[in-house]
């Protein structure tokens, strides 16, 4: 490959630049990670592996190590090109997640209840609620 | 008949009764069949065949895609608007014991159709053309980051487009509206395809988004010429890089939302079912989550046109540079909490209501901010009041209104009362078709002698201009006052003793006054082609200040034959002003091959997408060619060739004297 680099086209493929970062076997383990903690949590829901609780705490462990597969194989994380500009992005990131979850935590919970309760739920959301 | 039914097994749910059978979807129908027909026969007796595919089907030269996504977005708002003027004669004369033209069910398919259309098709269209033709030009870059990735958005996008307008012809399109909120878009009150057909359209357009938006991303984040920081670029990239940012993080939960309605539909889960545990104010939550962002993902790069604009025709820089970067990412934050303002009625408590609507209250902040800053640009400017600056003026006063009229909704009490109403739906058209429409148009005027070598017929442009902006007023400003006595959006029959009617027919008569500026706009593109060689415009027509003007137009399919150089913001203007002259030496420019691969990614999708949407399991297969195209192209090293230094100069001279 002698061709003759133009200076700024192609910069971008990080790839080029930092071919450890990139390698088939990250993905591929990344991928099959990504299936297997999927299909797990799929599983789990669909025989009712677990009590109620136990199992929204399970889901929710299992999403946050998805997240973290994802991060490090596919994203690189920990093993960036240009640390700042990550940085940046992925704090980016991290805000935007946390207001798009804990939002919805926030609207749902206290749309549930408000609309959807029995009366004993509805009594444990109101000794919570200060201002009802 | 028996050799039927087994087709019929196989055809999955389709079948000729899936045909269209009354008079006015068979011509709606028969339209979108004969488009193409006709586009073909033109093609084939014109023997154009090959230069279509060879310039532009296989093209990664995102000038090319820019105006293919432009054409799609024309086309695209012709279907819009000829709903509209269904939607509004419906409206005018269905009062009382009249039933209008239109059945209940058809009238929904068309309001939910025409939201749709208009803003995945119409507006991103224009946005996505905009951004693909300029972004590049004003960073001084040759290409996006990933022009292979650039042109499968392109026809991820088309391969939507196709699809929705399918539905005209086979099947039915969604009743849901344009958001389809469940229960009502769930198979159990939406047993037909219509809904399978929105989602599947908007989802394979979606992720054509999504991908266009991280490749702009990093395209106006790397690939920068030397010398322009972040700080240096033109505000329309400024803007750009917002809305960008904005895909980025909010188009993932349009797919999301979407997939999963897919599975309540297809599978049977409950996501957002009443019974089995759902909750269907989830979906409404998530889509809004990303409904919300996706307003602004529109506004933005139209408020950066605006800022080009401005300065251009009032010959000043641009006031408030910083305050106007700063702004934007306040917009860009903003837009993030603020979306439950779209459904306070759902039953949350004041403290979630409040929250939501004092930021809401928030977000005009910074957008004032921008407001101010242009007039204070044009403050003693030397105004050049060119039909670009009048669609900006246009849009300042628009937006006002329909802004202030936003504030007003944000408190949840008065939101209350006019959710849902006519009220909403003339806030939300000001903002869209007085910020996003009327800031393309402004674009689309000032750019187009850079691509195409002559201006556009002023005098048309004016008449088209006056017929929207009139035509606008007359069309909404009724639908603020019919949505505080009480009439909802989507309504197809109402008593006539509510003495509505008259204001529906000053509506529907404004809609037809924008009709004819539509008609002005052709026009004045069919006049500007005829008159072309008597107003030609040469490179810089405006006197403008950004990079874009210094290439020889039309711009070579290279950009720039050697890249510019950039110390200060305005650096063309600069350059001009003291007349500096280019002496250094030419490179060798390194591009990309053209390869009808993205154009497979596209049409294999959408084959997959209308083999899910009518079950047809065997056909969606064929969805796999996507998988192996991707692989194979991800193979292959040779995707570029390279110009040599020698050729550039060539090339470059030729085109600076207008032989191209």
């Amino acid at each position: 490959m002698n061709k003759i680099k133009n200076s700024q086209t192609y910069d971008v493929l990080v790839s080029r630049h930092n071919p450890e970062s990139a390698s088939l076997r990250g993905y591929i383990i990344g991928f099959l990670g990504s299936i297997a903690l999927t299909l797990i949590a799929y599983l789990l829901t669909y025989y009712h592996a677990a009590g109620r609780d136990v199992l929204f705490g399970l889901l929710a462990a299992l999403a946050l190590t998805q997240f973290a597969v994802q991060l490090i194989y596919f994203l690189h994380v920990g093993k960036e090109f240009s640390p700042r500009l990550k940085l940046i992005v992925m704090s980016c990131m991290i805000i935007v997640v946390c207001i798009l979850v804990g939002g919805s935590l926030w609207i749902m919970s206290n749309l549930n209840g408000r609309v959807m309760p029995s009366t004993k739920q509805m009594t444990r959301y109101m000794n919570d609620q200060d201002n009802l | 008949m028996s050799l039927f039914n087994n087709l019929a097994g196989i055809l999955g749910k389709l079948s000729l009764k899936q045909f269209p059978h009354d008079p006015l979807t068979m011509f709606g129908a028969g339209l979108i069949v004969l488009v193409p027909i006709v586009i073909i026969a033109i093609l084939t007796v014109t023997k154009r065949w090959r230069w279509l595919y060879r310039e532009w089907l296989t093209t990664q030269d995102p000038k090319r895609i820019g105006i293919m996504y432009i054409i799609v977005a024309i086309a695209m708002g012709l279907r819009g608007l000829s709903d509209v003027l269904l939607i509004r004669t419906q409206q005018a004369i269905s009062v009382g014991s009249s039933q209008g033209i239109l059945s209940a069910s058809h009238f929904q398919q068309i309001v939910s159709a025409h939201g749709t259309i208009m803003i995945f098709f119409v507006a991103m269209g224009l946005m996505f053309g905009i951004i693909n033709l300029i972004v590049p030009l004003q960073i001084g870059a040759r290409d996006v980051a990933f022009p292979f990735l650039n042109a499968t958005s392109f026809w991820l996008f088309f391969s939507g487009m196709v699809l929705i307008n399918l539905s005209l012809v086979i099947g039915d399109f969604s009743a849901a509206g344009w958001l389809a909120y469940p229960p009502l878009s769930e198979l159990k009150y939406s047993p037909t395809v219509g809904v399978d057909y929105w989602i599947w359209s908007l989802e394979i357009a979606g992720v054509g988004s999504l991908l266009a938006g991280i490749n702009f991303l990093v395209t106006i984040l790397k690939m920068r010429v030397k010398g322009m920081s972040l700080m240096k670029m033109p505000m329309f990239c400024w803007s750009v890089l917002g809305s960008m940012f904005l895909v980025a993080f909010a188009f993932p939960i349009l797919t999301v939302a979407l997939t999963l309605l897919a599975f309540d539909r297809d599978l049977g889960t409950h996501f957002f079912t009443s019974g089995g545990g759902g909750n269907m104010m989830m979906y409404v939550n998530l889509i809004w989550a990303w409904g919300h962002p996706e307003v602004y993902i529109l506004v933005l790069p139209a408020f950066g046109v605006f800022s080009e604009v401005v300065s251009a025709f009032s010959r000043k820089k641009l006031f408030g540079y910083t305050s106007m970067v700063w702004a934007i990412w306040a917009i860009v934050f903003l837009s993030f909490i603020v979306w439950l303002h779209h459904f306070f009625t759902m039953g949350a408590g004041s403290n979630v209501n409040a929250f939501f609507g004092i930021m809401t209250m928030i977000i005009a902040v910074p957008t004032g901010v921008k407001l101010f800053n242009w007039l204070f640009t044009m403050y003693r400017g030397k105004l050049d009041l060119k039909t670009p600056l009048l669609w900006f003026i246009a849009f300042a006063v628009v937006f006002t209104i329909g802004g202030m009229a936003g504030v007003l909704m944000a408190v949840p009490p008065i939101d209350f009362q006019l959710h849902n109403s006519l009220f909403l739906v003339a806030h939300f058209h000001m903002m869209i078709v007085g910020g996003v429409v009327f800031g393309y148009f402004a674009g689309i005027t000032y750019w187009f002698p850079k691509f195409f070598g002559f201006k556009l017929n002023e005098r048309l442009g004016r008449y088209a201009f006056w017929c929207w902006l009139i035509g606008f007023l007359l069309a909404f400003i009724p639908l603020y006052i019919l949505g505080f006595m009480g009439a909802t959006r989507r309504l197809n029959h109402y008593s006539a003793s509510l003495g509505w009617q008259p204001l529906f027919v000053v509506a529907g008569i404004g809609a037809v006054v924008i009709a004819v500026g539509v008609g002005f706009q052709f026009l004045q593109l069919i006049f500007s082609i005829l008159q072309r060689h008597q107003n030609t415009s040469g490179d810089d027509p405006w006197d403008a200040r950004s990079l874009e003007w210094s290439l020889p137009t039309p711009v070579p399919f290279y950009n720039y034959a050697r890249l510019p150089a950039v110390t200060e913001r305005d650096a063309f203007w600069i350059a001009k002003r003291t007349h500096q002259i280019d002496t250094r030496e030419y490179e060798p420019i390194e591009l990309p091959r053209n390869t009808p691969l993205s154009m497979i990614i596209g049409v294999s999708i959408l084959i997959f997408a209308f083999a899910i949407v009518w079950h047809i399991w065997w056909l969606a297969a064929v969805g796999l060619l996507a998988a192996v195209v991707i692989i194979i192209r991800s193979m292959d090293e040779n995707t570029t060739y390279t110009i040599s230094a020698n050729e550039v100069m060539k090339l470059d001279k030729l085109y600076r004297e207008g032989e191209v």
